[in-house]
């Protein structure tokens, strides 16, 4: 050693198992470290004492029964979401299109609403509902899975894309359709007769959405990891030449998976429209298409872990809302949050994947 | 009357956001880098925009005491700032880190749209105007200052502000540089096989960075062309829209060129408006049909694409995968 | 060789991935004017060792000094600037680049192709390569991105050259070209050191041989004073006898019938040209050829994973009946009730879903089964333990994931979960390559059970020395076509050798 020898200072080396608890407190310290850097974010613009904003926030959600009945309509829509573009995801299929399948779905059942107000009555309608917002959220899902089950056409452009002609069609019928005319917009659809809305259980309006995203939920989870549907689709997923191999017809599941993803998009239409608003904007799926993506991601495509981190998701969202209210700060200060809290979510992967080693600790070790 | 003259340029107005995006978003992905997040980086550049001439025309006693130089370049410097930031951000978390592209990109894009709305919106509100926008026509005057001409010659090619020229001269370097230069070919070899190009003594996470951070600032400048030339300085929430998602559906348009982006932009930026161009008398309903269609040419354009298949008309090949050296 | 200087010498190389130690204090010497054999089993460590001479890894402990001079290697372009140049097993080449912007990648100054492809050609003139400087890499045959790789090291002035298993891809015809290059670059004062695990070509190219097992270091020696037994020894740690065994076929009778099978790949390349040939039950029938000849196509024709032009492939069930595979997908193969099983070349890319456990690979065959929606858990799990057990299967458990393990391992678990349905027809593809002799020969020895219990045998080897001694008949393919089918026993090595460059007359019809 007569010359010094520059070592790097550390390098990167890839994890071999990680217990699943080790991981999880790694991704537990990441959210806690993403809610304090969103304290001092807060606490910056506001000049507020950072606890009082944690309180805000915690208000937001649990303030009242209302908001609490709000947040938990909000999960569960999410969660829904998050439910119907997981099959795909587990496919490597990158859905983004969940706006636009919940737009056609939502289309759908208010066209049902609408057309057949004068003709059938209520149960017919809410049949037909049914029947045609999945169909339509499943056509608007197997269109890209049809041309990359083909082509190998690039999905995650093509479903983006649809969202935007959705979005469209949604605009035409909401001029084609608005009350009062001029208006642009359609308003409360049946507001006087109430035909063509779902039903509200136990006298809670947002229960029956609640009831029937847990059913979706137990759905999703056995048809993926108990059924040979789902089975197919981890293998198409892993390894398209693997699932080949066996004989298992990829373009098939493809498609198949895609009506099934588009499916209950259309099905979260369904709800959005006939139960929570009764009409229907080009807004109404605000931007749960892009947020699901992560959902479902950050509870790495497990649908029992997705109720989790959607809760987390619209906690935050209308904890910061709830800021925006209170110190009279704009309303996309919780997408700001939300940016932030993800940040150090995707980034904590990193530690659960790899590890860091100094040189010179090696050494001495060694 | 299909009024040609006027139509064109205005396609072009529109189209320029759309090329500064879409060479920004190419640069990025010949480096391997899927940046999803380029519709929030648009929002950010135009924001930094927004507040540095804001801040500009606040600081000065009167509006005739403004300088040229600096109402130009306070803005540029602060939406070439804003736009590097998120750059840089992605970077390392998708570098760095090597955290999942999509994911990363999507939240980026929330992130990039909510600052830029949060800022506008504080904005609006500490200049206590009473319509939801803040305008800056002081400075916006300098960014759309065009030769005075009134030609159909001039009207066509010469009635742009700088930042549309210096668009196309970007597109046209990027695509040199791409094709003609070691940088470019290094950056092509990173996107294509990362290992490959470690293995050669390139420095793959540099080029990333400098590729992807690079695109970042050009795709902002698109932002701000947006808000202080064709919007003359008008920041409203939300007015940019979901051109940062039509800049990355004009990438594959343009399978991968800048040069082809030219006049690919411009194409998009006539289909963009040209619902206001067809004839529809009475029936509002039908604009919003016609304004499907850049929506659908691009969803023609991917499927065509695909179904020919081309070796040279493909993606990179290692795009939207992070790269780690001791991969075994 | 006691008065030269080490080009390079590595101390107490130490590396490890995760819980696995690839290399374990490894010393290794390399001198100028000399070929160096590192010899050793697959996971010995030898690639391993080396990625760090290049650049790729970074050591966890050790040293290494370049003509005296200690040095750190931090990337390759460090590797680079020392002179140190690796060509690797899995070519380093970008498809959509030409070969001359492959040579020059990464390089400084400004980009001017038309001197690099000047330098390219004095280059391939001073040592008798043949390359086109404007081709593109995805048009070029194997042995055209090898030369790309070799010129690419010395274009940048190596002068340590290592080359990762250079032949396996290579016609003899070209490994001869191939060796007598790599002297001249000796002979030029050159240090060169080629990872094999070819007995003969260490014995037929080295000076010095260098020998890794369970990377560790376990001695070098000049090759003259060694031979293949002690080399052998010294890789496996015991003595090992290399005969395969070869039971005579009983009852051997038709059971698959190719005829003028012809194969075109997407591109429209013809891979395979009217092949014909049978194949019988209790048999095996080895499948020689240069890597690239068609043989990836025939298995997978008959797999029903392959479009196939023109041509029959007939299963001759014990009655006489026939079935035509041609036009099936793999499971309507199945639904015939032709029990065929497929061990393909990639194992973790094909055969096994790499990131799934045990039980959920052994389900890839058998999840079909029942009327059922729902899948059923248990017998896969059973089938698991079984092939553990049986096989002998190194793993921490059933619910591990399969890439987890290592090659022999993992190929253990490919085979027992093929032969598990008791098929009639087993198709394997390099069924040893990258395994260690151990676990070689525990898959010579399942495929020869297989045989005696009647199951007509496809195996495609790349070992001309293991294909002479398992096979009971060899059909040679070149080009595509056969270009002859002899009997194993007392078939010549240049023969088939011969054979496999070049076709043999009008045979290919016959």
């Amino acid at each position: 050693m007569r010359e010094t020898v520059h070592n790097p200072l550390f390098h990167v080396v890839r994890r071999g198992v990680i217990p699943a608890w080790r991981a999880w407190l790694i991704r537990g310290g990441a959210i806690l470290l993403s809610l304090v850097a969103c304290g001092l974010v807060t606490t910056a613009v506001t000049g507020e004492n950072p606890l009082a904003v944690y309180v805000t926030v915690f208000n937001g959600s649990f303030g009242t029964s209302r908001k609490f009945w709000t947040l938990l309509q909000n999960v569960a829509m999410l969660l829904c979401i998050a439910l119907a573009v997981t099959p795909a995801f587990k496919m490597r299929f990158w859905n983004i299109g969940g706006e636009g399948q919940v737009l056609m779905g939502g289309l759908a059942a208010a066209a049902c609403m609408i057309c057949f107000r004068n003709s059938l009555p209520n149960g017919a309608i809410i049949a037909l509902m049914v029947v045609s917002s999945i169909l339509a959220g499943a056509v608007w899902g197997g269109i890209p899975g049809f041309f990359k089950a083909k082509w190998n056409t690039n999905e995650t452009l093509f479903t983006l894309m649809m969202n935007y002609v959705a979005t469209q069609l949604v605009a035409y019928f909401c001029v084609v359709w608005e009350s009062p005319k001029g208006s642009g917009q359609i308003g409360v659809i049946n507001q006087s007769t109430e035909l063509g809305w779902l039903p509200v259980i136990g006298g809670q309006r947002y229960l029956l959405n609640v009831l029937v995203v847990l059913a979706v939920l137990a759905f999703v989870y056995i048809y993926l990891n108990y059924t040979k549907h789902g089975y197919e689709i981890s293998v198409v997923g892993e390894s398209e030449r693997t699932a080949r191999y066996v004989g298992i017809k990829v373009e098939k599941v493809i498609i198949r998976t895609m009506l099934l993803s588009g499916a209950i998009c259309g099905l979260a239409g369904l709800l959005l429209v006939g139960s929570t608003n009764h009409t229907l904007t080009t807004t109404i799926a605000a931007g749960r298409g892009f947020t699901a993506v992560m959902v479902s991601w950050l509870a790495k495509f497990n649908p029992i872990w997705m109720v989790a981190t959607s809760f987390l998701l619209v906690f935050l969202e209308r904890g910061a809302g709830e800021i925006s209210t209170n110190f009279g700060l704009n309303q996309s200060f919780s997408d700001i949050l939300t940016g932030v809290i993800l940040f150090f979510i995707i980034g904590s992967e990193f530690f659960i994947n790899y590890r860091i080693c100094f040189r010179r600790s090696t050494e001495r070790e060694g | 009357m299909f009024d040609i003259l006027s139509f064109i340029p205005r396609a072009i107005v529109q189209g320029v956001p759309l090329l500064l995006g879409s060479t920004g978003e190419t640069l990025t992905e010949k480096s391997g880098n899927l940046n999803l997040g380029i519709p929030g980086v648009m929002y950010v550049g135009a924001i930094g925009g927004v507040i540095g001439a804001f801040f500009y025309e606040q600081s000065l006693p009167s509006p005739e005491a403004i300088v040229p130089a600096l109402a130009v370049l306070i803005p540029l410097l602060c939406s070439l700032l804003g736009s590097l930031l998120m750059g840089l951000l992605y970077c390392f978390l998708t570098v760095t880190l090597r955290a999942n592209q999509n994911v990363t990109g999507l939240a980026l894009t929330t992130f990039g749209v909510g600052i830029g709305n949060f800022f506008g919106g504080s904005l609006i509100k500490l200049a206590g105007a009473d319509v939801p926008s803040l305008a800056l026509s002081a400075t916006s005057g300098y960014f759309s200052k065009s030769l005075p001409v009134s030609s159909a010659f001039g009207k066509l090619f010469l009635s742009y502000g700088f930042l549309a020229y210096l668009a196309v001269i970007i597109a046209l370097a990027a695509s040199y540089i791409l094709n003609h230069t070691r940088t470019g070919l290094h950056l092509r070899a990173v996107g294509e096989s990362p290992s490959t190009a470690d293995a050669a003594g390139i420095n793959v996470n540099r080029y990333k960075y400098v590729a992807t951070c690079t695109g970042s600032m050009i795709a902002g400048l698109g932002g701000l062309y947006y808000v202080m030339d064709y919007a003359s300085g008008v920041w409203s929430n939300n007015g940019f829209g979901d051109r940062g998602w039509l800049a990355i559906a004009l990438v594959i348009f343009t399978i991968w060129r800048p040069n082809v982006g030219v006049l690919s932009s411009f194409l998009f930026g006539g289909l963009y408006i040209l619902h206001m161009y067809i004839p529809s008398g009475m029936n509002l309903a039908v604009k919003e049909l016609y304004k499907m269609i850049p929506y659908v040419v691009t969803i023609v354009v991917l499927i065509i694409t695909s179904m020919r298949n081309k070796r040279e008309n493909q993606p990179p090949a290692a795009l939207g995968l992070a790269y780690f050296r001791e991969e075994r | 060789m006691d008065n030269k200087t080490a080009a390079v010498k590595m101390r107490n190389i130490t590396k490890t991935f995760g819980p696995v130690v690839a290399n374990d204090k490894v010393w290794l010497d390399i001198y100028r004017g000399e070929i160096l054999a590192l010899l050793g089993e697959n996971g010995s460590g030898k690639t391993t060792l080396m990625n760090m001479l290049s650049g790729i890894y970074f050591p966890d402990e050790g040293e290494i000094t370049i003509d005296g001079k200690e040095v750190v290697i931090r990337s390759p372009k460090d590797a680079f600037d020392l002179g140190i140049g690796m060509i690797h097993q899995h070519f380093k080449l970008v498809d959509v680049l030409t070969a001359a912007e492959n040579i020059v990648l990464g390089l400084e100054g400004k980009l001017d192709l038309k001197a690099a492809a000047e330098k390219i050609r004095s280059i391939c003139d001073a040592y008798g390569f043949e390359v086109d400087p404007n081709q593109k890499i995805y048009d070029m045959s194997v042995s055209q991105k090898q030369t790309v790789e070799i010129v690419k090291v010395l274009y940048r002035g190596a002068d340590i050259l290592i080359l990762d298993e250079p032949t396996a891809v290579l016609t003899p015809q070209e490994t001869d070209k191939l060796f007598a290059v790599l002297r001249n670059m000796r002979d030029d004062g050159k240090a060169i050191v080629i990872i094999t695990h070819k007995m003969h070509e260490v014995e037929e190219l080295s000076d010095r041989v260098a020998i890794l097992r369970h990377g560790q270091f376990i001695g070098d020696m000049p090759t003259k004073k060694t031979n293949a037994q002690e080399m052998t020894n010294m890789m496996v740690g015991h003595a090992v006898t290399l005969n395969i065994d070869r039971p005579e076929p009983k009852d051997a009778r038709p059971r698959i019938e190719v005829k003028n099978l012809t194969v075109r790949s997407i591109d429209g390349i013809l891979k395979l040209d009217g092949v014909s040939f049978t194949a019988n039950s209790g048999e095996i029938l080895g499948i020689a050829g240069i890597s690239g000849c068609g043989q990836k196509e025939l298995l997978e024709s008959i797999a029903g994973l392959q479009p196939v032009e023109s041509g029959s492939i007939e299963y001759i069930e014990d009655d006489g009946r026939r079935e035509q595979l041609i036009g099936k997908d793999p499971l309507s193969i199945a639904q015939m009730g032709v029990a065929l099983s497929f061990v393909p070349e990639d194992r973790l890319g094909m055969g096994l879903v790499a990131n799934m456990d045990l039980a959920d690979n052994m389900m890839l065959r058998s999840y079909r089964r029942g009327k059922s929606f729902f899948t059923d858990r248990k017998s896969p799990k059973q089938l698991a333990e079984d092939v553990v057990r049986r096989l002998d299967v190194n793993t921490p458990g059933i619910s591990t994931p399969v890439r987890r393990l290592s090659g022999g391992n993992v190929q253990k678990v490919l085979v027992g979960r093929e032969i598990s349905s008791a098929p009639t027809v087993l198709l394997t593809a390099y069924a040893v390559r990258g395994l260690d002799i151990h676990s070689s020969y525990t898959i010579y020895d399942l495929i020869n059970k297989q045989k005696a219990a009647g199951v007509a045998v496809l195996f495609v080897g790349e070992d001309l020395d293991v294909l002479l001694e398992l096979s009971d008949r060899i059909l040679v393919l070149c080009g595509g076509k056969v270009s002859g089918i002899v009997p194993g026993r007392g078939a010549k090595k240049r023969d088939v050798g011969m054979m496999m460059t070049k076709l043999g007359g009008d045979r290919q019809h016959a």
